[in-house]
């Protein structure tokens, strides 16, 4: 393993970051469909965006996980975004370059992205 | 599936539903050109009866969801390749799955972003299993364990976006001289 000692500079940096985290309670989840379904249709670029975005944007109260398939397999990869005290909103179709906008527009700004959600796929 | 790596993101999660706690990745070129991509985990392993259902696409029970068609996929892909796929199992002890592919066959799969797959499975499983990765060719070889990488950490979880960007970058740094050309 190359470049151990980086990692004891990000932990620094990230260790303030925790901190905060702890203090302001309960984070937004983005849970990303990783079963073959999702995998096949693209999940893993997704999910490393979501990633991307979240360090690029240095968002604190972000956290990404994953889960199996729920029966929807010609919608993946779906993505659901549940913001604290909202409706939990779910993303069909997913692509990287539609995750700048779901971060940008529903995370941060707080308004879900109508035209990418299950509910105008379904119309 | 597009792509190796995307295999074996698919088929490492059935390690983790196995509940391992170390999951193990090796890919292996050889000089004569053959792929081996080999995963082990010490997971709850699998009975004699679900072993040989596993194989075939059709078998699956879809209220239990226990198989499905990640493993015949990549059977098939193998097959197409020159190669094969091939699972050992043993209830309680864990199981091993050692896929082989002939790069030289025009319908072998690109490897594809491995480094993108590992750190996939790190950040989405940040507390276990413990994940070990080996790559290794006649141009040279790596190995990573995320056991390192959480001593170096002490404390801070792994699926930290920073930490997610490190693994990507400097996975990518060492796998590339690797099979980078011949099969990326």
């Amino acid at each position: 393993m190359k470049s151990l000692a980086e990692l004891q500079a990000i932990r620094e940096k990230t260790l303030n970051r925790i901190n905060l985290r702890k203090e302001e309670g309960e984070a937004t989840r983005v849970v990303i469909g990783m079963a073959t379904c999702g995998i096949a249709a693209g999940a893993r670029p997704v999910m490393l965006s979501f990633m991307d975005e979240i360090q690029k944007r240095g968002l604190q109260h972000v956290t990404v996980s994953q889960t199996g398939c729920i029966g929807m397999c010609r919608l993946e990869p779906m993505v659901d975004v549940i913001v604290p005290g909202q409706e939990k909103v779910t993303y069909v179709h997913m692509t990287p370059e539609k995750v700048g906008r779901v971060v940008a527009e529903h995370i941060v700004n707080g308004r879900p992205v109508e035209e990418y959600t299950i509910g105008a796929a379904e119309k | 599936m597009r792509d190796l790596s995307l295999h074996i993101l698919d088929l490492m999660q059935n390690s983790i539903r196995a509940q391992a706690t170390v999951v193990s990745l090796s890919v292996l070129l050889s000089e004569q050109g053959i792929l081996s991509i080999i995963i082990e985990d010490d997971g709850i392993g699998m009975s004699e009866e679900l072993l040989s259902r596993v194989m075939s696409p059709f078998a699956t029970t879809r209220t239990t969801r226990k198989v499905g068609l990640g493993i015949p996929m990549m059977a098939e892909n193998c097959r197409l390749a020159g190669g094969d796929l091939q699972l050992e199992s043993t209830l309680g002890k864990g199981t091993k799955l050692t896929a082989t592919l002939d790069t030289s066959s025009i319908d072998c799969l690109p490897l594809g972003d491995l480094p993108g797959t590992v750190t996939t499975l790190v950040t989405m499983n940040p507390d276990k299993p413990e994940f070990t990765l080996r790559c290794a060719s006649p141009k040279g070889e790596m190995q990573f364990d995320t056991r390192e990488i959480r001593e170096a950490l002490q404390g801070v979880p792994l699926n930290e976006p920073e930490i997610a960007a490190w693994m990507q970058e400097s996975l990518r740094e060492e796998i590339e001289p690797i099979f980078g050309g011949v099969i990326l």
